[in-house]
């Protein structure tokens, strides 16, 4: 506690360097594995919404959800290519987090289908997708106030073998283990720099900090796919540069990523591809290249800037101009 | 005025049978909305079919006492289940309906008319529990000055404090593994825990039948006190004594429904003692406060107590003050 102040200057430029460095990496330097392996799947694949994969993990057919009069969700057919950055990008209401909800099972669709790694999960209850592996962060963060940090993240674990109410009393059994989920859980604090609210209450934390708690948890459960609503929303820009490296190198290791995310320049630096919805619908699909140049997202996502006067004519309006 | 006589009057209230079983049926009330976040508000229902089930088996079915209570515990396991069923996978407001609405209903039905062969009605029912007091290894009546306890008011004592105290013991090693760990997360937000592969509803049950247990062991030894039984001794008001009891222990405490009951019955005792002398001495004039108007006024100052505590201490006596300072953003 004593030494923070005289730290605090150092931690800032190694934060700096630690962001240039990060950036450095996404822009110049050769694509990683990951990187490669997902850009050879989909090489092939035509940049048209539904589009079938090579091996796609997820798999959904004419889901719709309706909401009253609101048409949320109407996707006649989406697939998700394994080991892939998937993004899914759209303008606000464009059915994103009700497309979450309905896959991995905390909302009820009015039809369709949809499978994960080969198994029908359509009507699966939740906490069985997520067993399955398959493992959504929520867009208004989910934090366990009165429980720590660390309990948050510990929690995530799977098979644990204290969770089962007649062993729970029997602390011999389970205490090995516990002891491992802890060293677990500390690494993954470490590595999001949570380290230092490890046994404050989850409720004490901030917004951004609540985020990077849900992800570590969800990554505690060992998924083969993670769904991010929103990821870095309110996320500090340094710590914005390392959750993207911890996101490719989560793909690198071949985990499935499928994000929302509404920054572009984020959107375009990490995804290996997008999928573009509005009014429910996938309007478009394709590398980022495909998409950047697309009449559809420009229509749809980009409408409302277009009536900005001096930005009416300029396909990606974000920062290709200020550089 | 007695002070010594009000004092201690108010001690044995604070240790007597009756705090224990109370402090008992709010260790269950405790793992519902303490660790579990369920809205309990028919924990008497619980009472009631312990209570019953065990005084039936012995009465009518002639099983030993110990079976009884055994008895006792399926009935209220069954209870569980039937609340729980419909109700886990929705909103907390129906399991708060459910049970309010059960265990009035129970009562009903345990003094009708058609359920009087078994249950005895409105007359209810008496000494069934002689099997417990023949088990009683005190002989004599204790006697510490001012203080002096019946051997079966002892036996009582030992039996049902134990009870309690066994039962806080249990919950705090299970709040303090991992299973507990999912139960507050459930408490925290559902939708989390659910998203992270933890079967919300079977955590659920497992919580609201582990605490209505608890309540109907509370229910047995009610009964075993008394050695009578009424459906009306399981007014709906009793479940709402358990939820002052435990909040002010300190809700989701291991300790805090002991304390909490303790007090209650201390507060309780003391203030019919106290103003009790103080009529008798003529210190309130009985044109202010009659004799038989103390039980109202005696829960009127303990509902005062309780404002009091929640303006100074809002997390009960030994809950974490910290705890209730956590925002939600
Ligand atoms: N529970 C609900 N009840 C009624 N309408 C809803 C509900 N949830 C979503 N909607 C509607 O469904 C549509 C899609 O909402 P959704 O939250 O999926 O959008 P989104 O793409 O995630 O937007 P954002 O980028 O702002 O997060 C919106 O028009 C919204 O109003
Ligand atoms: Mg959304």
């Amino acid at each position: 506690m004593s030494g923070e102040h005289e730290t605090s200057g150092e931690e800032v430029l190694h934060e700096r360097e630690e962001l240039a460095q990060a950036e450095h990496a996404i822009a110049e330097s050769s694509p990683s594995v990951g990187a490669v392996r997902a850009a050879e799947a989909l090489a092939d694949v035509e940049p048209v919404p539904g589009v079938a994969k090579l091996d796609p993990i997820l798999v959904a057919d004419n889901v719709s959800r309706h909401f009253g009069g609101v048409r949320a969700v109407e996707v006649d057919h989406l697939e998700v290519q394994r080991g892939t950055i998937t993004a899914l990008i759209g303008p606000n209401g464009a059915g994103k987090s009700t497309f979450f909800n309905l896959v991995t099972g905390f909302d009820q669709p009015d039809s369709g289908s949809w499978s994960f790694d080969g198994t029908d999960i359509t009507g699966t209850s939740a906490y069985r997708i997520a067993r399955l592996g398959m493992v959504r962060t929520f867009q208004l963060t989910k934090a366990l106030m009165r429980l720590t940090t660390l309990e948050n993240v510990m929690l995530g674990a799977t098979a644990q073998r204290g969770e089962r109410m007649l062993v729970a009393p029997l602390r011999m059994v389970w205490k090995r283990q516990e002891r491992d989920i802890e060293q677990r859980s500390d690494e993954l604090l470490e590595r999001f720099r949570l380290s230092h609210m490890r046994d404050e209450y989850a409720g004490t934390m901030s917004g951004g900090q609540r985020k990077l708690l849900e992800m570590a948890r969800a990554l505690m459960v060992n998924p083969s796919m993670v769904m991010l609503d929103e990821p870095m929303a309110g996320v500090n820009p340094a710590l914005t540069q390392s959750l993207l490296g911890h996101i490719q190198a989560l793909r690198d290791e071949g985990m499935t990523i499928v994000l929302v995310e509404h920054d572009m320049d984020v959107i375009m630096s990490i995804s290996d591809w997008i999928v573009c919805f509005a009014e429910g619908k996938v309007i478009a699909e394709g590398r980022p290249s495909d998409i950047r140049t697309n009449r559809a997202v420009i229509d749809a996502y980009l409408g409302a800037r277009r009536a900005l006067p001096d930005r009416a004519d300029t396909p990606k309006p974000v920062t290709e101009d200020e550089t | 005025m007695d002070f010594l006589a009000i004092l201690t009057n108010a001690l044995r209230g604070a240790l007597g049978p009756e705090a224990a079983i109370y402090a008992l049926a709010a260790v269950g009330l405790n793992v519902h909305f303490g660790y579990t976040g369920l809205l309990n508000f028919g924990q008497v229902g619980f009472m009631l079919v312990g209570a019953y089930g065990t005084a039936i088996s012995v009465l009518s079915f002639e099983l030993p006492l110990g079976v009884g209570v055994l008895v006792g515990i399926a009935c209220a396991v069954v209870l569980a289940l039937i609340l729980g069923i419909p109700t886990l996978r929705l909103r907390g407001d129906y399991l708060a309906i459910a049970t309010i609405a059960a265990a009035e209903v129970l009562r009903y039905l345990y003094r009708s008319e058609w359920a009087e062969p078994l249950t005895g009605g409105v007359f209810g029912l008496k000494q069934f529990a002689d099997g417990f007091f023949e088990l009683n290894p005190f002989t004599g009546a204790l006697d510490l000055g001012p203080f002096d306890f019946s051997a079966r008011a002892l036996w009582l004592m030992v039996v049902a404090w134990s009870a309690a105290l066994l039962a806080a013991g249990f919950v705090g090693l299970l709040v303090h593994s991992p299973w507990g760990r999912v139960l507050r997360s459930v408490r925290e937000d559902e939708l989390a825990a659910r998203s992270l592969g933890k079967n919300v509803f079977a955590y659920k049950m497992q919580s609201l039948v582990l605490g209505g247990v608890f309540g109907a062991i509370a229910g047995s030894l009610l009964a075993v006190n008394s050695q009578s039984l009424n459906p009306d001794s399981f007014m709906p008001i009793i479940t709402f004594y358990l939820w002052t009891i435990m909040i002010l222990g300190g809700a989701s405490r291991v300790m805090g429904p002991i304390l909490g009951s303790v007090v209650f019955w201390f507060l309780l005792t003391f203030l019919d003692s106290f103003l009790r002398q103080a009529i008798g001495a003529g210190l309130i004039p009985s044109s202010v406060l009659a004799p038989s108007d103390i039980g109202a006024v005696r829960f009127a100052a303990v509902g005062l107590g309780l404002m009091l505590l929640m303006i100074f201490r809002p997390a009960g006596l030994i809950g974490n003050q910290k705890e209730l300072r956590l925002d939600v953003r």
